[in-house]
């Protein structure tokens, strides 16, 4: 066992990193202030190979691994938090046309979606069927070569804007056994968008509703076989965890370093922040539940990469310490910079209200326990 | 034509240097490394050059410790074919490098070699024109524009006061400024077919080249830290210090 990132890991991660400080983080601001969508940084990043990173190869995609795309999230989201959860949902949806689909439907949707000259979407949520996902309602019944879809998605990071909707939605009976996964393009009939909801933040990406009012969809479209929908939308998940647990770790990593920085350079009491021992201890915490959440995520994308058969667990023990860590990491580097922090002129608030929805979406932080307390009690 | 690149492994631009205890250098222990960012601009040119179609293969050179090679399998992933390594674990001044580049440019006989202008680590600012001097061929130092036609170069070079574009003969040697390009960054596919693209290993005595170093560093010291600046009350107190304190007026 050794812990050392290797050769190519390393080169990955600087892509990133450049990528990161030269592309995003000036930009982090203003598209936040905004509510700025950037497609044409998507753009430029999936040229470097960010659009399929665990996507195979033959349609484009960067074929690397769960800790590769980690790697990669956790460096992207130290520039902007919101755009790099933005490309991990891209990825996530991309992946599941990549592993499920059938041959002509890779060939149809992911040459395109790993440049990202089409941008994804992930459709589970509902109004009424959040936590409890298998609960959804929306319904897809057969009629010729056309599923007709009739029902609502709740909360649909890219709605509007994507132009692939990979849907769940009941072409069977009640339980998670009679859901499906049909991949919906922009433009269908009887497919519509809510209003953009206002958020707290990831203000970088739109957030709608995506509505089925007698929405036509090919039954070629249909991902897997009919009823295998929970299952590849809970695949997909366990890798979107990952990533967005990377994304915390990512910007919980810069807060730390802007948090350090700044005690090393502002002076109260005739000395400087970094003189005072509860300030010292804060950081050091910091440092450390973060460097172990970091390790926590790194093992479950080993595992998950793996096929370990608990993979499943583990990138819920790590969704969970890396989002909880991530949040509390950022509060606190909040306030080591006083009233500071709290300005919009400090990067800090941002990084606050970026970080938060970590906790509750793919899956909240609850469910992440209910997951893991079920594996532990498994007879 | 085919076109060697040296690239030279330093100091990742970002790090704060910290000198060592005994003033003897700089303290590299776990310091981030990367490739010198002016070998970076000069690997661009030779991709865009490749691109257009005037260059056919870019081989990238670096002398170094074995880390080195990562700093070729960087250019290779940003587009370079295939790699030299000469390695050691010396301090290799510039003139060694010139005359280790001399050699490799002897048996590879490329038409064009372009080298950063500088180093960021020592900022010698000599080895392309060495190595020009010891091939006798035409330099294009400073370049902030490259255009080859009609079998010569054209280098806009950057020069006090302005811009000087000059013509000259090929083969030679150009070395590059900050303002020639903005290096692309290595892509993920990139970076993995950069392993597949070969890399030759090395070393000074294959070019019989004694890398003995000929200079010798007394002392390496820290800038001096910048004081605290003064506010004044008035342009009147403003005038009086420029001229009692700092006689500048
Ligand atoms: C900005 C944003 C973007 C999103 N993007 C997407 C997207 O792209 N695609 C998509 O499908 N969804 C998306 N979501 C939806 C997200 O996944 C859900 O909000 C999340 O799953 C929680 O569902 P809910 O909001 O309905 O909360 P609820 O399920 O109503 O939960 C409310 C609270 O009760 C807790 N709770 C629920 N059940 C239990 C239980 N059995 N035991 C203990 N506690 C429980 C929850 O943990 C939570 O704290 C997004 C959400 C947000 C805010
Ligand atoms: C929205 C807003 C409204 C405000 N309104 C007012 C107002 O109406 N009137 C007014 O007068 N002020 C106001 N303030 C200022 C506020 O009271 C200060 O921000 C606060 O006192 C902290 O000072 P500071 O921001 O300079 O942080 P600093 O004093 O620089 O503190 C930075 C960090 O170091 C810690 N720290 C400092 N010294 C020590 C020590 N010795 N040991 C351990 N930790 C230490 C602090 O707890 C903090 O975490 C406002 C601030 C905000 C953000």
């Amino acid at each position: 066992m050794h812990f050392d990132l290797n050769e190519d890991q390393r080169a990955f991660q600087e892509t990133a990193r450049q990528f990161s400080e030269n592309r995003l983080a000036p930009f982090a601001a203003e598209w936040d202030e905004d509510k700025f969508f950037p497609v044409e940084t998507l753009r430029e990043a999936a040229v470097l190979g960010f659009g399929g990173i665990y996507v195979k190869e033959d349609v484009g995609g960067s074929n690397l691994s769960r800790l590769d795309a980690a790697l990669i999230f956790e460096a992207l989201s130290a520039g902007c938090t919101s755009t790099a959860a933005f490309i991990s949902i891209h990825n996530m949806a991309s992946w599941m046309i990549d592993c499920f689909g059938s041959e002509a439907q890779r060939r149809h949707w992911l040459p395109r979606l790993t440049t990202m000259e089409l941008i994804a979407s992930y459709c589970l949520t509902e109004p009424g069927a959040g936590s409890d996902a298998a609960s959804l309602r929306t319904k897809a019944v057969r009629e010729g070569d056309d599923y007709i879809l009739n029902g609502t998605k709740a909360f649909i990071s890219g709605g509007g804007h994507s132009d692939v909707y990979v849907c769940m939605v009941r072409t069977g009976g009640d339980g998670a056994k009679g859901i499906s996964c049909l991949v919906v393009e922009k433009g269908a009939a009887g497919l519509s968008f809510g209003a953009e909801e206002r958020k707290m933040g990831w203000n970088s990406q739109p957030t709608t509703q995506v509505i089925f009012e007698n929405a036509r969809v090919p039954v070629a479209n249909l991902i897997g076989a009919e009823g295998d929908g929970f299952k590849i939308a809970l695949q997909g998940l366990d890798g979107g965890r990952l990533n967005i647990g990377a994304c915390s770790l990512g910007t919980a990593g810069a807060a730390l370093e802007a948090a350090r920085a700044y005690m090393l350079e502002r002076e109260q009491f005739g000395r400087k922040l970094s003189h005072f021992q509860a300030l010292q201890f804060k950081l050091a915490d910091m440092a450390t539940e973060l460097e172990a959440a970091r390790l926590l995520l790194y093992q479950a994308a080993y595992k998950l990469e793996n096929k370990d058969p608990k993979a499943s667990m583990y990138c819920a023990m790590a969704k969970r310490l890396a989002t909880d860590t991530g949040f509390e990491v950022v509060n606190e580097a909040l306030q080591i910079h006083g009233g500071y922090g709290y300005l919009k002129d400090y990067p800090i608030e941002r990084h606050l209200r970026d970080v938060r929805v970590h906790q509750i979406l793919e899956g909240t932080n609850e469910i992440m326990r209910m997951i893991i307390a079920r594996n532990l009690l498994k007879p | 034509m085919k076109v060697i690149v040296p690239v030279k492994r330093v100091i990742d631009y970002n790090v704060k240097a910290r000198v060592k205890p005994d003033q003897s250098g700089v303290d590299l222990a776990n310091v981030k490394m990367s490739m010198n960012p002016f070998d970076e601009i000069a690997v661009e040119e030779a991709i865009r050059m490749k691109e257009t179609g005037t260059v056919t293969e870019i081989i990238a050179v670096s002398i170094g410790p074995q880390q080195a090679q990562e700093t070729i399998r960087t250019a290779l992933a940003m587009g370079a074919d295939r790699g030299i390594l000469v390695k050691t674990d010396e301090t290799v001044e510039p003139l060694a490098v010139a005359k280790i580049l001399k050699a490799i440019v002897e048996q590879e006989k490329p038409e064009l070699v372009m080298l950063g202008k500088q180093a960021i680590d020592d900022d010698c600012n000599q080895t392309g024109q060495m190595l020009a001097a010891l091939l006798d061929w035409p330099q294009g130092t400073f370049a902030s524009e490259v255009k080859f036609t009609d079998g010569k170069l054209q280098v806009t070079r950057e020069i006090d006061g302005g811009l000087q574009t000059i013509e000259i003969n090929m083969p030679a040697v150009v070395t590059t400024d900050l303002r020639l390009n903005e290096p692309r960054y290595a892509s993920l596919p990139n970076i993995m077919k950069a392993k597949k693209k070969p890399i030759d290993m090395k070393s000074p005595e294959d070019y019989e080249v004694d890398i003995t170093p000929r200079l010798n560093v007394l002392k390496v010291t820290e800038p001096a830290k910048r004081e605290a600046g003064v506010k004044v009350e008035s342009a009147a107190e403003l005038v009086k210090k420029l001229r009692e304190e700092a006689g500048v007026i």
